[in-house]
């Protein structure tokens, strides 16, 4: 047997404390297996020993949750015997490392986890960040790293295609999510993934093992050593510079057509009367599936390792054990029917093996030829495992609250090329060089499709609508992580209310440093409060999620980025709407009003994309939310819609009211006569980012009935202008400003992106010499 | 009237197909398994689009070699009706029920959008809904749809009258840029000499519905209905007159 020695310990990335508490949970020294599968369940992926304390104080429950978290994914109740399961998840690091295998295994775990719960994945969102991959206006910041523009693009090539090649192969519609770009991603980008699928409230399945003596059953793709260690090396460390080379072996590679068989298999199983109990083996493999089984029903589980599946010779049982090989799955079955399991999956072509049985002791027993090479007790890798309280400490601000040179004043033509030039940010430029490599539209339930404020799909089964969307800005909870949290929160909320859907559950993805050091779990506990203050007033549950720390390359953190997927409920008779102008001479009216943040306009003007973009700097604070305002707001576009009032609405948020209505005019080529009859500097008025506020069209004999709502929300709604002719023309009193004809804010809006990314010119941004 | 829709591992477009038939034209439909040699009695069978194999080795390459494929080629010489669409018109090409092969696509990228469609020949079982000319929107969602065939084949199809549509621009006009993949000649859609085997790579499953953006993809359903109740019968003698 293997001595375990204080490196080994070491190596395992376990504390010498830590190390202790095995010995104390199993009152000896523990074998290698059993240190092995100690060291990536109580890895910070699998344990949430850090987040845990503060996880609990996310508002979890309501009256349609029917599952929080703790599951492979969340559960909303739709009515009717219908529920929906929907759940965000990270894969950052393998896709710094590998970034194509990277992101397609990130899809194929996240549908695993919906369709473990018998659910079958029909929507899926990506929420991607990026370092930058065009050269900014103003070069780099100081103190930012060079960009690395080559690598940049590489990563944002290979990302976007592996997500199209598993998502499009699986048969599951990618209908948008959001992508940003900043130096702070250069090293360390994010891929989070969110997926939702449908399932009748009966036919929902847990990670269960009852009934003593009930097969165990392996089904799905082979054991290979791919992806040992993956949770706790890949993301639950941090990178340093040459460790994205080295860690390749680690990344699993995906099979998004044998993950296709498995599910169909998988729900076919469950439509039998032999399943007992299903989860698929993620992170932590064969380890986390068999002990959390055992331990979600207060029994143990023994299985054989000869018996697994294997496709490489001379595999340990600590390589069985650690193995993340992707498309697998664990069942149990009622004993005497795993026949039919064993039929179903066979018609899929499929191995379906008995690999142990469910025991009455609460253990994880593995053997390999008779011998016993690990027995834990399943709390000790569960419940018992270490809970840390981590020293926090507010983090000094970087960054100043004042501008650092007094705000320019700009012309009305200035004003116009700052508009272009924002519209070909890669930030707010269109997305269509990535969703159109995605099947947007299979399964035939795509209403609203990528490129709108959220997705909107219609579920055939019940004749209702789901809306859903990603957002997150990293910028702003940089500047103050509880304030970016709450507009977090509230604006992908506000991407669902103005399709007409109604919140009814959300789930977050948190991107962080390292929360060994103070100042990154202050960030991470500013986050979940801010989260918290918004969802409870905006009554949206929390379902689930997921919690990626760790985030730093070369000791630089990412921006704190609190990712939120939020899902709204259309039912059957509801009204629904899109973003763009869709008819001529309809009245513009913004909901919110123009200035709804109480915040000094040169403080929150610091964070704002046109502050990053086009003054290349970054200072001050995010806006201030008034979230009972955002409540009102929302729900009074909620209500305009289903009244059938408003011909479309759309939400306003990076580039501000001027991007905004660039954005409704170009959906239908419909241009737009702006007025803003306010005394404010016209850049506060167009490129400001105050939260709450909806863009919306209507008739003009609807305006009348309209404002009577208005009033009964008590909110403020200033009618603008008028969608006419075929250019967006902006006036401030009786002064033009600018008047941009829509071709020319299309070529702007529409190419930059593809022209960025598929540039082959090989450059650094601080480089001098441009290759010839 | 019936249609049947092949079900091979990896197909996911299967369920789509179904549904269109069924509830946006009001249809029966069977599932057909890969390893049945059994239409069960369908007037017209479906190949549906999505990934049959994975796409190993290439898009349709496996798929050719399924059992009910044999029964499908025996059906459609005896003129039975068969659609082809997306990886189904990839695996008529392997299974030589259509002439010429897929190339990727000229980006090489997968590519998911809406498109125009230019109805070339108007006088086929799937098409007789339509006038010649006449431009529909409907969506396509492949990564190898870029059509190539040598330039005799070329010749014969265009003698034949066997391209059914091309990409076009929504006045109908033909160009580079409304062509999504670079296929040769625009094409889009193309049937066997005798018209009774379409493939497209555009999904009509998917433009059944207004609430999908589109409902141009009734038309080719609906022709195929007439076609295979006798409402339409046979190609008129214009087109007859080409074969030999």
């Amino acid at each position: 047997m293997t001595q375990i020695t204080p490196e080994l310990v070491d190596q395992h990335d376990l504390t010498a404390e830590e190390y202790d508490r095995i010995l104390k949970l199993l009152g000896r020294e523990p074998s290698l297996t059993e240190l092995g599968i100690f060291s990536v369940m109580w890895s910070e992926h699998c344990s949430y020993k850090s987040s845990r304390t503060h996880l609990k104080r996310l508002p979890t429950e309501g009256a349609k949750v029917l599952q929080g978290p703790g599951e492979n994914a969340g559960v909303v109740d739709l009515g009717g015997g219908w529920a929906c399961v929907f759940k965000i998840e990270s894969h950052n690091h393998p896709s710094f490392v590998e970034p194509f295998q990277g992101a397609a295994t990130g899809v194929g775990g996240i549908l695993r986890d919906i369709f473990t719960m018998g659910a079958r994945p029909i929507a899926v969102l990506d929420s991607l960040r990026f370092g930058p991959v065009a050269a900014p206006q103003a070069g780099p910041r100081p103190g930012e790293p060079s960009v690395d523009l080559a690598q940049n693009r590489r990563i944002a090539r290979g990302v976007v295609s592996g997500i199209a090649h598993y998502g499009n192969c699986f048969g599951v519609p990618t209908l948008g999510g959001e992508a940003v770009f900043d130096p702070c991603y250069q090293n360390n980008p994010l891929v989070n993934v969110f997926a939702l699928g449908v399932a009748r409230t009966d036919d929902l399945f847990f990670a269960k093992a009852e009934g003593t003596g009930n097969p165990v059953i392996y089904v799905g793709a082979k054991t290979g050593r791919d992806g040992i260690h993956g949770a706790s090396l890949l993301a639950s460390a941090e990178f340093s510079g040459e460790d994205g080379q080295q860690k390749r072996p680690n990344v699993q590679v995906g099979d998004p057509f044998l993950e296709k068989q498995l599910m169909e298999a998988c729900l076919e199983a469950m439509q039998s009367e032999a399943m007992i109990g299903i989860q698929d083996m993620g992170a932590a493999g064969l380890t986390c599936s068999t002990c959390e089984m055992g331990g979600h029903s207060g029994m143990g589980i023994q299985v054989d390792l000869e018996k697994v599946p294997q496709r490489e010779l001379n595999m340990t049982p600590y390589d069985v054990m650690l193995s993340e090989s992707q498309e697998r799955m664990l069942l149990v079955a009622r004993r005497g029917q795993e026949q039919e399991v064993f039929t179903i999956f066979a018609k899929w072509g499929l191995d379906a093996v008995e690999i142990g049985t469910v025991i009455d002791e609460p253990i994880l027993r593995v053997l390999d030829r008779g011998a016993v090479v690990a027995e834990i007790p399943n709390g000790a890798l569960t419940d018992d495992a270490p809970v840390y309280e981590r020293p926090w400490a507010p983090r000094p601000r970087s960054v100043p609250l004042d501008p650092p040179t007094p705000l320019p004043r700009r012309s009305g033509a200035q004003l116009g090329r700052d508009m272009l030039h924002l519209l070909a940010d890669p930030d707010i430029a269109s997305k269509h060089w990535i969703y159109e490599q995605y099947d947007s539209m299979v399964r035939t339930n795509t209403a609203i499709g990528p490129g709108g404020d959220a997705a909107l799909i219609r579920l055939k089964e019940t004749g209702q609508s789901l809306a859903m969307a990603v957002d997150g800005n990293g910028r702003y909870c940089y500047l103050d992580p509880r304030r970016g949290a709450r507009l977090a929160v509230a604006e992908a909320a506000r991407n669902v209310s103005v399709t007409g859907a109604t919140p009814i559950g959300a789930t977050n993805c948190l991107n962080f440093g390292n929360p060994e050091k103070p100042s990154i779990l202050w960030q991470f506990g500013e986050v979940i409060d801010g989260i918290t203050d918004a969802c409870n007033v905006l009554s949206i549950p929390i379902t689930g999620g997921n919690v990626s720390f760790y985030n730093e390359t070369g000791g630089r953190a990412i921006y704190p980025t609190p990712v939120l997927g939020v899902v709204g409920l259309l039912e059957k008779s509801g009204r629904s709407v899109r973003a763009g102008f869709d008819q001529a001479r309809r009245s513009v009216v913004l909901l919110g009003g123009v200035l709804t943040c109480r915040e000094q306009f040169s403080v929150s003007f610091g964070s704002s994309q046109y502050a990053r973009s086009v003054l290349g700097s970054l200072w001050g604070l995010p806006p201030w939310i008034d979230l009972e305002l955002e409540k009102r707001v929302q729900a009074c576009c909620r209500k305009l819609i289903q009244e059938g009032l408003v011909e479309s609405a759309h939400d306003l948020s990076d580039g501000g009211l001027a991007v905004g209505l660039a954005e409704c005019c170009l959906a239908h080529d419909r241009g737009a006569i702006i007025t803003l009859n306010f005394d404010e500097e016209p850049l506060r008025l167009l490129f400001a980012e105050d939260p709450s506020r909806i863009v919306v069209s209507m008739r003009h004999d609807s305006l009348p009935e309209a404002d009577k709502i208005i009033s009964e929300y008590n909110i403020r709604a200033d009618e603008i202008g008028v969608t006419e002719g075929s250019s967006l023309k902006i006036a401030q009193r009786g002064e033009i400003l600018f008047e941009l004809p829509i071709p020319a804010i299309r070529s702007a809006f529409d190419g930059a992106l593809e022209t960025a990314v598929e540039s082959i010119v090989d450059s650094k941004v601080d480089s001098k010499k441009v290759p010839s | 009237m019936k249609f049947g829709v092949v079900v091979f591992p990896g197909s996911n477009c299967d369920h789509d197909a179904f549904y269109a038939v069924q509830n946006a034209l009001g249809q029966q439909a069977a599932f057909l398994w890969h390893q049945s040699a059994d239409l069960e009695g369908s007037d017209v069978v479906i190949l549906p689009g999505g990934f049959s194999y994975g796409d190993y080795l290439r898009t349709g390459a496996l798929a050719r070699f399924a059992p009910i494929m044999q029964r499908v080629a025996k059906f459609a010489l005896h003129g039975g009706l068969v659609l082809g669409i997306c990886n189904g018109f990839q695996v008529l090409l392997e299974a030589g029920l259509l002439k010429g092969a897929m190339l990727h696509n000229r980006n090489l990228k997968f590519v998911c959008r809406q498109v125009h469609i230019r109805v070339e020949n108007a006088d086929t079982p799937f098409t007789n809904a339509l006038r010649p000319g006449q431009v529909l929107q409907i969506p396509v969602a492949h990564h190898g749809g870029n059509y190539f065939a040598d330039q005799a084949t070329m010749d014969t199809l265009l003698r034949r009258r066997q391209i059914v549509f091309r990409y076009s621009t929504p006045d109908g006009e033909l160009s580079d840029e409304a062509n999504p993949n670079g296929s040769l000649h625009h094409i889009a859609g193309l049937s066997n000499r005798m018209g009774n085997v379409m493939g497209m790579m555009p999904h009509p499953e998917r433009a059944c519905e207004a609430l999908l953006g589109s409902t141009d993809g009734r038309y080719i359903f609906q022709s195929a209905i007439r076609a295979a109740t006798g409402a339409y019968s046979k190609p008129k003698p214009a087109a007859v007159a080409t074969h030999r």
